[in-house]
């Protein structure tokens, strides 16, 4: 056992009751992993599993070398005993006690003489100085996620967990609450869980992002590999990754191969070993497509040259969702963003005849 | 107006409330947010007395406390003395007839506080004591309120079963509802007008007081 795991979280459980949960994983003191993955998927169970909310389990828990469940030993301590702090989706604050006494009620292991200097520092750092007698009612939304915020910084946990913390304030409250997160993480040297069903949230806020499915992990990875290279097409359909098809095997070179999808050859680099025969399925990410007008060639050799048709254009904000119908087999269209002036530029329209082209480094086989 | 019974009226009616209050708390919280076993039989047979002719709950009650029954033999090795047309056998039998409205306002107030609100108290480092005292009492207080003054109220009224297991013995089970009866019956309407509006003024204001601390609770937005 490595010191980094010893002196973070570390947990491996099995659900013995009716939710499933089949999980093991870590969490280094400092680190923010983020648990997503659709409704149903076990996030929150999880997060219950860890705080000692939920306890029909077997396996263990431990944080910073210290067993909070260990159900060999017979070990499973209270939510009390565990120095958790923990964000609720709403929230959860108390509703008939002011901002300070919020916080004042989650430090009764700390003397009392300390208790309200230390809720006052609290106060300052979530920026919410000058509010603390207010109720949670009399506070806006993001006031109410500070508050929840401190609160769970206030008993100074070993563990920080937030349950979709973001999810109940509107969007400019969000993306300032997240860089507010980003900025004060660095002060906080625990592992941090972050259960959200926003892709973008874990993308700007993880440094690990684990996917959920069925109370079971099915990948662990940084957001550029998982984005990248999703493990199965499973996980990236989870993460909303379009253009997952499948190929037969023609060629292993040593650092790719060749597949045939559908009649239409396409090189991918990737030196894991296949069979020749072998039926795979691979991904185009989106950063892997490249859109050409036909009468307007880019010079030097296309990577991987698909021609088709655009049969769909849908301009989206800044950006157009497209859809372009290879030639070979308009039954697998391909479906991916490009900017708006690009659109303008190039004088896309649909139904023209276009060529993509897929760069070999950015597929994947699974 | 009749003194004696006011006095065993009132003494009834804060006696059965002071006992059935942290009875109330606790069987209404565990039927708010434990998962009982049996949780519908528990809650029909607290409902029952609201349904049940007060005659029925005297009569199985006056065959309970016979000398020969279980709870009247023991309590006659506990104290000496019958609990048949006493002020004490009143009062147990009080206590069974006002379960509902002891339990039901504090049950709703427990229900309706956010589960997530009593597990963050938890999270917080409070034990399931300091949670109840700090977090969830404050919180369920007007339904706590609600109960005693129901139960207060609905006692002061109560008169079927107090006919048939307290009789009607001066100073010791005669009630303001059974001294009003009995004024009726002699044909003293001013006298038993007099009680009657006494009566009815209690039940009103306890009623209005109910009333008006739910409104303000939620008014202050505090749920």
């Amino acid at each position: 056992m490595s010191d980094q795991t010893l002196l973070g979280l570390e947990a491996s459980l099995r659900s013995t009751g009716q939710i499933p949960l089949e999980i093991d994983l870590h969490c280094a003191s400092g680190e923010i992993l983020a648990l997503i993955g659709p409704s149903g998927s076990g996030k929150t169970t999880l997060l219950r599993s860890l705080a000692g909310l939920y306890n029909e389990l077997e396996g263990y828990v431990r944080c910073q070398g210290r067993f909070w469940l260990n159900s060999q030993q017979q070990i499973c301590l209270k939510p009390e005993q565990r120095r958790v702090g923990m964000v609720f989706q709403q929230y959860a604050l108390f509703p008939h006690l002011n901002a300070l006494d919020n916080l004042l009620l989650a430090m009764t292991h700390l003397p009392k003489s300390d208790r309200q200097t230390k809720a006052l520092a609290m106060m300052e750092r979530v920026n919410l100085a000058g509010l603390e007698n207010r109720l949670p009612h009399q506070l806006s939304g993001g006031q109410r996620q500070r508050v929840a915020l401190a609160r769970a910084l206030a008993s100074e946990p070993d563990l920080l967990l937030l349950d979709e913390p973001f999810s109940a304030v509107d969007q400019v409250t969000r993306f300032r609450l997240r860089r507010e997160l980003a900025r004060l993480r660095k002060q906080i040297d625990i592992p941090i869980l972050l259960v959200t069903h926003d892709l973008d949230e874990a993308m700007q806020l993880a440094d690990r992002i684990c996917v959920l499915h069925h109370g079971e992990l099915l990948q662990v990875a940084s957001p550029r590999e998982l984005m990248q290279r999703p493990v199965s097409p499973d996980v990236a359909r989870l993460l909303g990754l379009q253009n997952i098809f499948t190929g037969r095997v023609m060629e292993v070179e040593q650092d790719s191969l060749l597949l045939d999808w559908d009649g239409c050859s396409i090189r991918i680099a990737q030196s894991t070993s296949y069979e020749l025969g072998q039926q795979v399925s691979w991904i185009a990410p989106p950063q892997s497509i490249l859109l050409q007008r036909p009468d307007r060639p880019v010079p030097g050799d296309s990577e991987n040259p698909v021609a088709g048709t655009l049969t769909e254009l849908v301009v989206m904000g800044p950006h157009t969702s497209v859809r372009v119908t290879p030639n070979h087999a308009p039954e697998l269209p391909l479906s991916f963003f490009i900017p708006l002036h690009y659109v303008e530029r190039q004088q896309l329209h649909e139904g023209m005849a276009v060529s993509l082209s897929l760069k070999a480094h950015s597929l994947h086989v699974f | 107006m009749d003194w004696q019974a006011l006095k065993v009226s009132l003494e009834l009616a804060f006696w059965t409330s002071f006992f059935l209050f942290p009875i109330g708390i606790f069987v209404g919280r565990a039927l708010a947010v434990r998962q009982l076993p049996f949780r519908p039989v528990i809650q029909s047979l607290i409902f029952l007395p609201l349904v049940l002719p007060p005659t029925v709950l005297g009569y199985y009650f006056l065959v309970a406390i016979a000398p020969d029954a279980l709870l009247g033999s023991g309590w006659f090795w506990l104290t000496g003395r019958p609990l048949a047309f006493t002020f004490e056998g009143l009062l147990i039998v009080s206590l069974i007839a006002n379960l509902p409205f002891a339990i039901q306002p504090v049950q709703n107030s427990f229900a309706a506080i956010d589960s997530d609100v009593r597990d963050a108290a938890r999270v917080c480092g409070l034990n399931f004591w300091q949670a109840l005292w700090k977090v969830e009492l404050p919180l369920a207080w007007p339904g706590l309120l609600s109960a005693f003054l129901l139960t207060f109220t609905h006692t002061l009224g109560e008169f079927g079963v107090v006919l048939m297991v307290g009789g009607n013995l001066e100073g010791e089970t005669r009630t303001l509802s059974i001294a009003i009866y009995d004024e009726v019956q002699a044909l003293n309407m001013t006298a038993a007008g007099q009680m009657s509006l006494l009566l009815l003024v209690l039940a009103f204001v306890s009623l209005l007081l109910v009333q008006w601390k739910t409104q303000r609770f939620a008014d202050k937005g505090q749920r």
